[in-house]
C-alpha cells in the first residue's frame, strides 16, 4: 500500500514517527514538494480566511491525490493532557474532504491525548489496522517508530534544522556564540520554503539559531507557566515558554517570532509574549508575518534591518557595560 | 467596587436585572458604536477576533463611567475565548487601566471557585439569594428571546412599516430607566403587549432564513449591522439559531448536571463534523441541517474574520447546502465591512431565495 503523506503541519513534528511505522508495515511512503504549484493549488482549494500553513497541506492533499493508496490526514486533537493543538486541527479531515475530491483513501484516525486514557497505541492501533491484521506487527513498527522520533528529536535538540536532522547529517560543531532565536509553529520556522529559509539567511550572517525544540521541556514549562491561565494550547505554551526563558539567556542577541497570517492562536499568544519582552527586557524583538503574498524581497530586507539593529544593540551595549 | 461587562445583544439587561437585585453597582457600557470599535481596534493585536475588539472599547467606555471591575465568563478551550480575559487584562494594563478582571469559567469545569467568585462580587451574598438571582436573570433572557421572535415575526407582516421599529425605539428608552428584575419584567411585558397589537397582514408570504455562525456576531447587532432588522425590512422572517437563554442553560445548567441540551443540534451534525472542535462550529452544522428539515428557504453565516472553528464550518457548509437543498451565504464581518456592500449582498440573496421559492412552487 503506498501512503502519501502531506508535507505540512504536523509532518514537521512526527514525520519520523508516521514514516517508520508505515514502512514497517511494508508501506511505501510518498510525501510531495512543496513548491509555487502547490501553494497555488492550496491558496486555490483552501477557504480564504484559513491560516498559511493550512492551505499548503489542502495543497499537498491535492498533489498526492490519485498517485497513493491512502493519504495520511490524522485528527489530532491534542498531544498533551489537558491541551488542545488548535480548532483548524480538530476539524481538518473535514475542511480537506469538503474541498477536495479526494479519490485515494483518507486515513484520518484521531490522536487524543487530553484526557485521563489518552493512549497513543489506541491510534497506533486504530492506523495500522487499516493495513494490516497482525495486531503484533503494529506494536512494533509503532515502538520502531517512537524510536526514531526520538533519536530524531535529540537531533533536531542539536541543530534545530529539521532536513538535517531528518536526514541525520547534522553539523554539531562550530556553533557560534551568538544566536538569533526562531519561534513559531514547527510548520512554520522548520518549512524553508514558507519561511523563505530564514535560518540560512541568519547563520550567513553569522550567528547560529536557536529554536523552541531545542529547548528542554521543563524549562518551557516553567516559563510558560507564567501566564496567569492553565494553558490549553499547546503549540501556544511552547512559543511562550521558550520565549520568555531566552530573555534569560545573554548568548541570545534578539528573538525572531515567525508567524502565519490569521493564527488564531499567534494572534493572541504571540501579542502576550511581546508585551511581556517589552516590558521586562531590552531583547531585541520582531514579528514576521507570513502569507501568500509575502514577498522574498521585503522579507529579506525585514530582516536584515533586524539584524543590524541587533548588531548595533551589541556595540552600545558592551560599550555601556565596559563602564558600568 | 462598580461592575462592568461587555455586551453581546441584550445580555446586558440580563445581567444588569442580576447585578441589581444584589445590590451590586452596575455600570452598562453605553451601547456598542463606532466610537467602541475604533479605541478596540487601535488598542487590540490586529488579527484577535472582532468580539475581542469590541469587548475592549467596552470596557474602556465604561471605565470612563466610573468602573473599576470586569467581569466576564471564560472557558477553557479549544479556542480564543478561552485566553480573551487574561489578554484583555494585559491591553488595558498597557494601556494604563488597573483594573480587576474577575473571570468566570463555566462552572461545571470548577463548581467552587464559580461560587466562591460569584460571593467576591456580590460582597458574600447568601447563595441561595444569588441562586435565586441568577435564575431570575435567566427568566429575563428567556423573556428576551420570547420578544425578539415575536418581532421577527412581526417585522416582515407590518401592514405600517416601521411600527415595530418604533415601538422596540420606546422600549429601549423605558428598559434604561428600569432597575431590578421586578421592573425588567414589567417593561418587557409592557412591550410584548404593545407587539401584540401591531396589526399585521397574516397571509403574506415571507421568507424564512436562519441565522447561524459564531455566537457573538450573531447575537451583537452592532457587529453583525443589525442584520436583523434588515432582513426584517426586506419582507424576511429571520431566525437566530442561538441566544442568550439558551447559552446559559447549555453553560451553566446542562453541563453542570452532566447532560447534554443540545443532542438534536449534535445529531444533526453527525455527518458533516463528527467531534466538536471548538467555538460553535458544529452547532452551525447541526443547526444548518435542522433548518433545512424545517423548510426554511436559506441560512445566512456569520463569522468574524479569522474566527477559526467558523472556518472550518464555511468549508462545510457548501456540502451541507448540496446535499440538504439550501441556499447557504457566508458573510464575514470585521472592522472594514462596510454597509453599502453588506446591504447590497443580503438584497441579492433575498431576491435569490425569492426567485427559487417561486419557482418551486410552480
Ligand atoms: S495554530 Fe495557527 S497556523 Fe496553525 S493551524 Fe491553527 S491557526 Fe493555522
Ligand atoms: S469562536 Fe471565533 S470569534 Fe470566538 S474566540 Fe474563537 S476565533 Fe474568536
Amino acid at each position: 500500500m503506498k501512503i502519501g503523506i502531506p508535507k505540512g503541519l504536523f509532518y514537521f513534528k512526527y514525520y519520523p514517527l508516521w514514516k517508520t511505522f508505515f514502512e514497517k508495515l511494508d508501506c511505501g511512503v510518498v510525501t510531495s514538494p512543496t513548491n509555487r504549484k502547490v501553494l497555488d493549488s492550496g491558496v486555490k482549494l483552501c477557504a480564504d480566511e484559513a491560516c498559511l500553513p493550512v492551505k499548503i497541506y489542502h495543497g499537498h492533499v491535492d498533489s498526492l491525490n490519485g498517485k497513493v493508496d491512502a493519504i495520511f490526514i490524522p485528527r489530532i486533537v491534542s498531544i498533551m493532557k489537558h491541551e488542545y493543538t488548535c480548532p483548524k486541527f480538530l476539524g481538518l479531515p473535514e475542511m480537506i474532504k469538503n474541498s477536495i475530491k479526494v479519490t485515494s483513501r483518507i486515513i484520518d484516525t484521531t490522536v487524543n491525548l487530553r484526557g485521563q486514557h489518552g493512549d497513543l497505541f489506541d491510534f497506533a492501533m486504530e492506523t495500522g489496522s487499516i493495513v494490516t491484521k497482525d495486531r503484533y506487527a503494529i506494536m512494533n513498527a509503532f515502538r520502531d517508530g517512537l524510536h526514531e522520533q526520538h533519536e530524531f528529536e535529540k537531533r533536531l535538540k542539536e541543530c534545530g534544522d529539521f532536513e538535517s536532522a531528518l536526514k541525520k547529517d547534522h553539523d554539531r560543531n562550530i556553533p557560534r556564540p551568538e544566536k538569533i532565536a526562531i519561534l513559531g509553529h514547527p510548520y512554520v520556522i522548520y518549512d524553508s520554503y514558507i519561511n523563505m529559509d530564514i535560518a540560512k539567511k541568519i547563520q550567513r550572517e553569522g550567528y547560529s539559531i536557536i529554536t523552541p525544540q531545542m529547548i528542554e521541556d521543563d524549562i518551557i514549562r516553567k516559563y510558560a507557566s507564567k501566564l496567569p491561565k492553565r494553558h490549553f494550547w499547546t503549540l501556544g505554551r511552547e512559543n511562550l515558554g521558550a520565549g520568555l526563558s531566552l530573555l534569560k539567556c545573554t548568548d541570545v542577541k534578539g528573538i525572531i517570532y515567525l508567524s502565519s497570517f490569521c493564527c488564531g492562536i499567534d494572534s493572541l499568544m504571540e501579542d502576550y509574549l511581546e508585551r511581556q519582552v517589552a516590558r521586562s527586557s531590552n531583547m531585541p524583538y520582531m514579528k514576521l508575518v507570513l502569507d501568500e503574498h509575502t514577498g522574498e524581497a521585503g522579507f529579506n530586507t525585514r530582516l536584515e534591518a533586524f539584524l543590524d539593529m541587533v548588531r548595533w544593540r551589541e556595540q552600545n551595549e558592551s560599550n555601556v557595560s565596559t563602564h558600568g | 467596587m462598580k461592575v462592568t461587562f461587555p455586551h453581546m445583544g441584550e445580555t446586558y439587561i440580563a445581567l444588569k436585572g442580576f447585578f441589581e437585585d444584589l445590590g451590586v453597582d452596575v455600570v452598562i457600557p453605553p451601547e456598542c458604536n463606532k466610537k467602541t470599535l475604533q479605541i478596540g481596534v487601535k488598542y487590540s493585536p490586529e488579527t484577535a477576533c472582532l468580539p475581542l475588539k469590541v469587548n475592549i472599547g467596552n470596557y474602556v467606555q465604561s471605565i470612563e463611567n466610573g468602573a473599576d471591575t470586569i467581569v466576564i465568563t471564560g472557558s477553557c478551550g479549544p479556542c480564543r475565548f478561552g485566553y480573551y480575559g487574561i489578554l484583555e487584562k494585559e491591553i488595558l494594563r498597557d494601556m494604563g487601566y488597573d483594573v480587576d478582571m474577575i473571570v468566570f469559567d463555566p462552572p461545571s469545569e470548577d463548581i467552587g471557585r464559580f461560587i466562591s467568585r460569584i460571593r467576591k462580587i456580590t460582597n458574600n451574598k447568601p447563595v441561595y439569594k444569588v441562586a435565586d438571582s441568577l435564575y431570575k436573570g435567566y427568566r429575563i433572557a428567556k423573556e428576551l428571546d420570547d420578544m425578539n421572535k415575536m418581532m421577527f415575526a412581526i417585522r416582515p407582516r407590518e401592514i405600517k412599516k416601521g411600527e415595530v421599529r418604533r415601538i422596540y425605539g420606546e422600549y429601549q428608552k423605558e428598559i434604561e430607566k428600569a432597575h431590578g428584575t421586578r421592573e425588567i419584567f414589567k417593561v418587557i411585558d409592557d412591550n410584548k403587549k404593545k407587539l401584540k397589537d401591531v396589526r399585521i397582514d397574516a397571509d403574506r408570504k415571507v421568507l424564512k432564513v436562519g441565522i447561524i455562525g459564531e455566537i457573538y456576531t450573531v447575537i451583537e447587532p452592532f457587529v453583525n449591522l443589525y442584520i436583523e432588522e434588515k432582513l426584517g425590512d426586506m419582507g424576511v422572517e429571520v431566525d437566530r439559531s442561538m441566544n442568550v437563554s439558551e447559552w446559559i442553560e447549555t453553560n451553566m445548567f446542562s453541563k453542570l448536571l452532566g447532560f447534554n441540551s443540545e443532542r438534536d443540534i449534535d445529531k444533526a451534525a453527525e455527518n458533516y463534523l463528527k467531534t466538536a472542535i471548538g467555538g460553535h462550529a458544529k452547532q452551525c452544522i447541526g443547526n444548518a441541517v435542522l433548518y433545512s428539515r424545517k423548510g426554511f428557504d436559506g441560512l445566512i453565516q456569520l463569522l468574524p474574520f479569522s474566527c477559526m472553528p467558523e472556518i472550518v464550518a464555511s468549508s462545510i457548509l457548501p456540502s451541507v447546502s448540496r446535499n440538504e437543498k439550501i441556499p447557504i451565504m457566508t458573510l464575514v464581518l470585521d472592522e472594514l465591512t462596510g454597509e453599502s456592500g453588506y446591504i447590497t449582498r443580503l438584497e441579492a440573496f433575498v431576491d435569490m431565495l425569492g426567485i427559487r421559492k417561486e419557482t418551486k412552487v410552480e
